[in-house]
């Protein structure tokens, strides 16, 4: 490439066509969904595919609330419980342990620390199969501490607080609490908590995420009676994949919370996604 | 064992006075909680996980010995689970499903990342925040609404990709009848999902790259063709790993997919066309429980797996470096 290109590329359209092109195709599918939820069954057949938004939308939702094999409306609430109660769990169990890794000194813990790093290289589901029997055994086939219960740690969640903590906290903040005589917990309810908070916060948002869009495990332990949103919106598309207006509906109604926290919080997302890259 | 001692050193100005009993069951508490509290701060992590995370893991390794009825009685039979993987016609197919979606999403998946991150790197561009979340977006929704919204965008009849190719003059695909078909179907999905967020990690990994470096290559007269390849591209191996790994273990877990492509159907298609080491998995030891035990071996060959290919590329992208 020569000068001339090398300006032209640097502050031509050219670039921006390229991104905005990726940019079409990373939205579509999204107002695809609204499309197809706000048509009536008929149009969607229509030859060419419609390209716009109708006025159907309640009809097809209300349809939704309708359809007792599907019950949406528990799995969107058993969606709601469990994640906020994984993501509750999730930052407060991390952070903990996150600050002793990072700040206290005890026996073994290099050794434990190296055993959580391990832990994240792990495929999930080398376990499936002994933990759906145990789930049996414990009787907690389709009821929500099946979905809860072992997603309440998290070794992801550790080690990012651990390294947001070793750069976040001065030794001598908690130096200086020992001497004022604080206890090892007060020093992390008054001095740590505190310091900790924006990486909690992206591990909170990063973990509500995943918890609500989880699906082969919540698939594999709860039925259709007591569903979470994505267990519903999947007995729905497959009892009823030809009245896709329907299962456009309740998609649409499903993914519009993620969207919202989305736009809302998206610059911390990404800026906790791309800082977690450099650092490990 | 005065190991906590140094993060405490006594303090240097003199205590009140306090009734000595009062001051050294102080001291005893304090010695406790130092001693104890970093294991009480690290223990429920490792009691839920070593329940619900390490010891299920252990226990696979234990079933995939036995013949083993998830529901019923088991017998112990050896490596016989694992010399039976080797004769079976479905475990290689979904082997070679999983390969072939796996490479139909990630290497398309990958350079258009990087096309993209070195696009959101320059430094006179706009509104970049904005690019960037645009991006992301898909990595957002959940795997299932993906599928469900891919399925209808490769529906037969009426979908919008057929329409597109009958513009162009190509007869309709029956997306989910072959197995190249229904791979790129379920590989778009997978390459629309994380390409954003491969994007975000390779430019973290690219904004990490000292600036000198360029300004320097700059007045030895190398072109950004040239920087591009002889420092971005060397300097971002780490990134580089770390995202092929995590490709890795996610692209040869791929479960939902597939799953919900088919219409929740376990083998995958008609003629299993489209059925992943993880559905085949699910379907010997949780659709049918008795075959808990060989779903068991299933899972280890998997885990195997993973680790190989993680390993190769680990070993490959090192040397095209070097």
């Amino acid at each position: 490439m020569n000068k001339a290109s090398q300006r032209l590329w640097r502050t031509s359209p050219l670039l921006y066509i390229a991104l905005v092109v990726a940019v079409l195709f990373s939205v579509y599918p999204f107002y695809y969904m609204v499309v197809i939820a706000t048509r009536s069954l008929d149009q969607i057949n229509d030859v060419p595919p419609p390209f716009t938004p109708a006025g159907e939308f309640g009809a097809n939702f209300g349809r939704v609330l309708d359809n007792d094999a599907a019950n949406f409306l528990t799995g969107l609430l058993n969606s709601v419980i469990v994640s906020a109660v994984v993501t509750v769990s999730v930052v407060i169990t991390g952070s903990l342990a996150g600050f002793a890794f990072a700040k206290l000194r005890f026996r073994g813990r290099n050794a434990l620390l190296l055993t959580i790093i391990v832990t994240m290289m792990i495929p999930t589901q080398l376990g499936l199969i002994p933990l759906w029997g145990m789930i049996q055994d414990l009787g907690w086939y389709d009821t929500l501490l099946a979905v809860t219960v072992p997603f309440l740690v998290s070794a992801f969640g550790v080690f990012m607080m651990r390294q947001y903590a070793i750069q976040a906290i001065s030794d001598e903040l908690i130096e200086a609490g020992r001497v004022d005589g604080a206890s090892t917990f007060r020093i992390f309810w008054n001095i740590v908590l505190p310091a900790l908070r924006p990486a909690a916060a992206v591990l909170g948002l990063l973990t509500f995420m995943e918890t609500w869009n989880s699906y082969l495990w919540p698939y594999a332990v709860l039925t259709p009676e007591n569903p979470t949103l994505q267990v519903s919106l999947a007995f729905l598309s497959y009892a009823y994949y030809t009245d896709y207006s329907q299962v456009f509906a309740a998609t649409a109604i499903g993914t519009v919370p993620l969207v919202i926290v989305f736009i809302v919080f998206g610059r911390q997302i990404i800026g906790g996604i791309m800082e977690g890259a450099v650092k490990s | 064992m005065s190991l906590s001692a140094t993060t405490a050193p006594p303090s240097p100005s003199a205590p009140p006075p306090t009734p000595p009993r009062r001051r050294s069951r102080a001291i005893t508490l304090n010695r406790l909680d130092l001693k104890l509290s970093p294991y009480l701060y690290i223990a429920p992590f490792f009691v839920i996980f070593g329940i619900f995370g390490f010891y299920p893991m252990l226990r696979t390794a234990w079933m995939s010995l036995h013949d083993w009825n998830l529901i019923g009685d088991h017998s112990f039979i050896g490596f016989d689970n694992y010399t039976r993987l080797f004769g079976d016609e479905y475990f290689w197919n979904a082997t070679i499903n999983t390969f072939g979606i796996f490479i139909l999403s990630t290497i398309p998946q990958l350079l258009l990342a990087l096309f993209l991150a070195t696009m959101l790197n320059r430094t006179f561009l706009r509104a970049r925040t904005l690019f960037r979340m645009a991006i992301f977006m898909p990595n957002v929704v959940s795997v299932a609404a993906v599928a469900i919204v891919f399925g209808m965008l490769f529906q037969r009849d009426f979908g919008l990709i057929n329409w597109v190719l009958s513009l162009v003059g190509i007869d309709a695909v029956d997306w989910d009848a072959q197995k190249w078909s229904s791979w790129t179907a379920i590989a778009s999905m997978v390459n629309w999902r994380w390409t954003g967020y491969n994007t975000l990690i390779l430019l973290a990994g690219m904004q990490a790259i000292p600036k000198d470096l360029y300004e320097a290559a700059a007045i030895d007269g190398a072109n950004q063709w040239k920087q591009f390849w002889r420092i971005t591209l060397p300097m971002l191996t780490p990134t580089f790993v770390f995202v092929v790994t995590l490709s890795t273990i996610g692209g040869l877990q791929l479960f939902t997919e597939p799953l919900v492509f088919g219409n929740g159907n376990i083998i995958g298609g008609d003629q299993r066309e489209f059925q992943t080491l993880a559905m085949y998995m699910y379907e010997l030891g949780i659709e049918n429980l008795s075959t808990a035990g060989y779903g068991a071996a299933v899972a280890w060959a998997m885990f195997v797996m993973i680790a190989l290919v993680s390993l190769v590329n680990f070993l490959l992208v090192r040397r095209s470096v070097k």
